[in-house]
């Protein structure tokens, strides 16, 4: 390991209302696998998109190999200087074979066509250092999660990548699909190839990185030799933040159990929809209580919220609604008939429809309710509805008929709040509550919720942001690799001991792991 | 351009358009604002402008209908076809033929929104097929010949005129009166505009979002079924060509009105100005002596040059 491959120096970068990016440094050494640490709104994502020119720096600089980047740079040109960046939604095309992804656009050529046994030749000798053993010519469509990641490596290598920035690279891949990832890592840093590792999960991090940066809340906190720091000490970096949110307390006591899931199970789909298999999870919950769910994205927990919702179906499992014993419910209509609502976690996607109105999104779901004689909308007591919410939620809008995708993120994920307080569930599931949106109205949507528990409504909020569920839950589900690892009443959970069981195996495998 | 301008020529261009071809066409001939050349007109737009009303929620759904000029043969067929095997000459010859024209247009279009939902099969070829299935099960029905012999009280439906409104149009009007409501303030119309806007978050909020797709195409089959049956009042016989390239007009009225192909965003108020846009140019063309093959050319570039103007427009905000 000698000189510094890359060099980010002093980076800003600022979205409407957001700071991502507030000076941030990294160093990486040539051949050398450098973490990236740092809880989700760290701001890793945005450092990568800088790195990757999909995003520009407002302001300082990045320097590859001694040459500072032109920091308006397009990705094309950064792969050129060959600083490669794999996200965790892979860039393949689907119908065409591995050896033409793999040289794709630099197909070998004779007389001006492709040279197909040369192009065939090289991709079996690239996958050969891959250890890969698959036939070139096979569609990529047909591979699983692993080797499509490993067809992402291979086109890295065969642009002559110098530094390959790889986001979550484990989040989809089973324990032996890990390993053999990380022999491929080792195999390519032995031939000078550095690493940028971003994971959520600190065992691999001692496993296969040689140093580490820690952000927190777009700042840079630390770096250091991964083997001079245990894993409670950079768990500890992660968390230790400034802006805690405060415990709500609530006054009015927990009612009779609402909820309960017992043994839900499902196998993983081969196709990569459910990478990871749902084993054995039960779970309940009374009357104005807020059950927590933590976890790493992918971990189970949106997936069990969606499983409840009727979104996704699962292969085993029994629900109980105020008693009574059914089969899981088989769409979000039976869901919301039998007083089950959800805020969906992403709220472009899932969510809104961003080109309707504020009305139209408010009620969709109410229109039953507000219809004469089933067909027609009433639309008086629709427009009371909508001033009702408004002015409960102080939903700061121009006219309730201006379109969603005006708002601002906390105020669109209010209206979203809205439509579900207006259908009175018995059970509300909010997911990731109060992301992207900005501290203020974080702290009123911690509010609301807390304002709903204690109207005996069953919340159950899924939530990255371990302050966040900490602040809000009376109890703690934690979710790890599909399995439901512990659950946590109030006195117990405290951020370290939800780290634990979020993101290591066991304390003597993490202990073990450091060899 | 200034963004406030673009915004409102990409609201009312559309519009704008169609009043200063008119202000054209009547200059350069003063027939073309005649009583009878205008009730032409209207009555040709009526029976293509019936159909793009039920296209107008099938683009909102994000889909389409290539069938429907197909469809409307062989609806309007099939209502002459039942019509005579029940003996031609009786009073209500009409209402068994409008009755059966319609619920065939209805089931044929049942058929159709059940195969895009239940194989996932995407529309545009679903309706491809049904374009020539139709056409050919047109020609199987009477062997390729039209179906004549309507009585009276049959050819009022294309040809009458209630207080001098042609029947036709009055139909029309009550179609499109129809369309408003339900778009605007029904629960139904509602739910279309979900359904196309954020098909996965109309799920999420409880929506049955095969089912309303089905019936989209449901109601632009019968309302072809419809059309076919006045067409076929209307030339006094139900003609295998009946129909033949109408799938054009009707999606292009949609088109042109300002709906995007994407679903959830455009009205039945913009597919009356596209119709009324396309008739109008038709017409005035014809008045002008340019032939029918450069009417084609035109209008291929009227429609090319509203969606590409929407897309600057969008693009400019």
């Amino acid at each position: 390991m000698t000189g510094t491959l890359l060099a980010v120096r002093g980076v800003h970068k600022s979205f409407p209302g957001v700071k991502a990016l507030d000076g941030v440094d990294l160093e990486v050494r040539a051949g050398e696998v450098h973490a990236l640490l740092g809880e989700n709104g760290a701001g890793k994502s945005t450092l990568l998109k800088i790195l990757s020119g999909a995003q520009q720096a407002d302001r300082g600089e990045v320097v590859l190999d001694a040459v500072t980047l032109d920091p308006q740079g397009a990705p094309r040109d950064r792969q050129c200087l060959g600083l490669i960046t794999i996200y965790q939604e892979f860039n393949l095309l689907p119908f065409m074979s591995i050896a033409e992804n793999l040289y794709l656009g630099r197909e070998p050529t004779r007389r001006g066509f492709i040279d197909w046994a040369a192009l065939h030749d090289n991709a079996r000798t690239l996958l050969a250092t891959l250890g890969l053993e698959v036939d070139p010519r096979r569609e990529v469509r047909h591979l699983s999660v692993a080797h499509q990641q490993m067809v992402e490596i291979g086109r890295a290598v065969a642009q002559r990548a110098k530094l390959i920035v790889m986001d979550e690279p484990t989040a989809a891949l089973s324990g032996r699909e890990v390993d053999i990832l990380h022999g491929v890592i080792r195999e390519l840093k032995a031939r000078g190839v550095s690493f940028i590792y971003v994971t959520h999960r600190l065992d691999e991090v001692k496993r296969v990185c040689d140093s580490y940066t820690v952000l927190r809340d777009g700042r840079f906190v630390a770096r250091g030799e991964v083997k001079d720091v245990e894993i409670r000490g950079l768990v500890n970096l992660m968390v230790g933040r400034d802006v805690e949110f405060a415990k709500l307390v609530r006054a009015a006591p927990l009612g009779e159990t609402v909820l309960a899931i017992e043994g839900v199970s499902r196998a993983r789909d081969s196709s990569g929809r459910h990478a990871m298999p749902l084993q054995d999870l039960s779970i309940d919950i009374k009357a104005g209580e807020i059950l927590g769910f933590a976890g790493l994205v992918g971990a189970g927990r949106t997936e069990l919220a969606r499983i409840i919702f009727g979104a996704d179906r699962c292969d085993q499992g029994v629900m109980y609604l105020q008693g009574l014993k059914m089969s899981p419910l088989r769409s979000p209509q039976e869901a919301i008939r039998a007083g089950i609502a959800l805020v969906p976690e992403d709220r472009k996607q899932q969510g809104c429809f961003l080109e309707q109105s504020i009305t139209q999104n408010m009620t969709l779901p109410s229109l039953p309710r507000l219809a004469r004689w089933r067909i027609f909308v009433d639309e008086a007591r629709e427009r009371q509805m909508v001033e009702k919410y408004q002015a409960a939620l102080r939903i700061k809008m121009a006219s309730p008929r201006v379109a969603i995708g005006t708002l601002s993120g906390g105020n669109q994920q209010k209206v979203l709040l809205a439509r579900c307080m207006a259908l009175r569930p018995k059970v509300l599931i909010v997911d990731e509550p109060t992301r992207g949106i900005d501290i203020g109205a974080k702290s009123e949507v911690h509010q609301l919720l807390s304002t709903m528990a204690e109207s005996s409504i069953a919340l159950i909020v899924i939530s990255s942001e371990m302050s966040e569920v900490l602040a809000l839950s009376d109890r703690i589900v934690v979710f790890r690799e599909g399995c439901i690892s512990g659950i946590l009443d109030e006195q117990a959970a405290t951020e370290g001991r939800l780290m634990q069981l979020m993101a290591i195996s066991t304390p003597t495998a993490a202990a073990g792991a450091g060899g | 351009m200034s963004a406030d301008i673009v915004g409102w020529l990409r609201r009312y261009g559309t519009s704008l358009f169609l009043a200063s071809l008119i202000g054209f066409f009547s200059l350069e001939n003063s027939r073309f604002l005649s009583l009878r050349n205008v009730t032409n007109i209207l009555t040709e737009v009526s029976i293509y402008g019936i159909i793009a009303v039920g296209m107008t929620f099938v683009i909102l759904t994000a889909g389409v209908d290539l069938a429907v000029g197909s469809l409307l043969a062989f609806a309007g067929m099939s209502g002459a076809y039942v019509m005579r095997a029940l003996g031609a000459d009786y009073s209500l010859s009409w209402l068994v033929a409008m009755s059966t024209a319609t619920a065939v247009g209805a089931l044929v279009g049942y058929l159709q929104g059940k195969a895009v939902t239940l194989f996932n099969i995407p529309p545009f070829i679903v309706t491809l097929g049904g374009l020539t299935i139709w056409r050919g099960a047109t020609l199987i029905l009477n062997d390729g010949s039209p179906i004549a012999g309507f009585d009276a009280n049959y050819r009022w439906w294309g040809t009458g005129a209630i207080l001098g409104v042609p029947v036709p149009v009055a139909i029309f009007a009550v179609v499109v009166a129809a369309g408003l409501i339900t778009q605007r303030h029904t629960r139904y119309g509602r739910y279309i505009y979900a359904v196309g806007g954020n098909p996965e978050a109309a799920r999420l909020n409880g929506l049955d979002v095969p089912a309303i797709i089905t019936s989209v195409y449901l109601i632009v089959g019968a309302l072809a079924g419809l059309a076919g049956f006045i067409l076929s009042a209307r030339l006094g016989a139900a003609e295998a060509v009946g129909g033949v390239g109408y799938e054009l007009r009707v999606i292009a009225s949609v088109v042109i009105g300002g709906a995007s192909l994407a679903g959830g965003r455009g009205g039945i108020g913009g597919t009356i100005v596209g119709a009324l846009l396309i008739g109008v140019l038709t017409n005035g063309l014809v008045i002008m002596h340019v032939s029918s093959y450069w009417q084609q050319i035109v209008i291929g570039l009227i429609i090319v040059a509203a969606v590409a103007f929407d897309a600057y427009a969008k693009s400019r905000r």
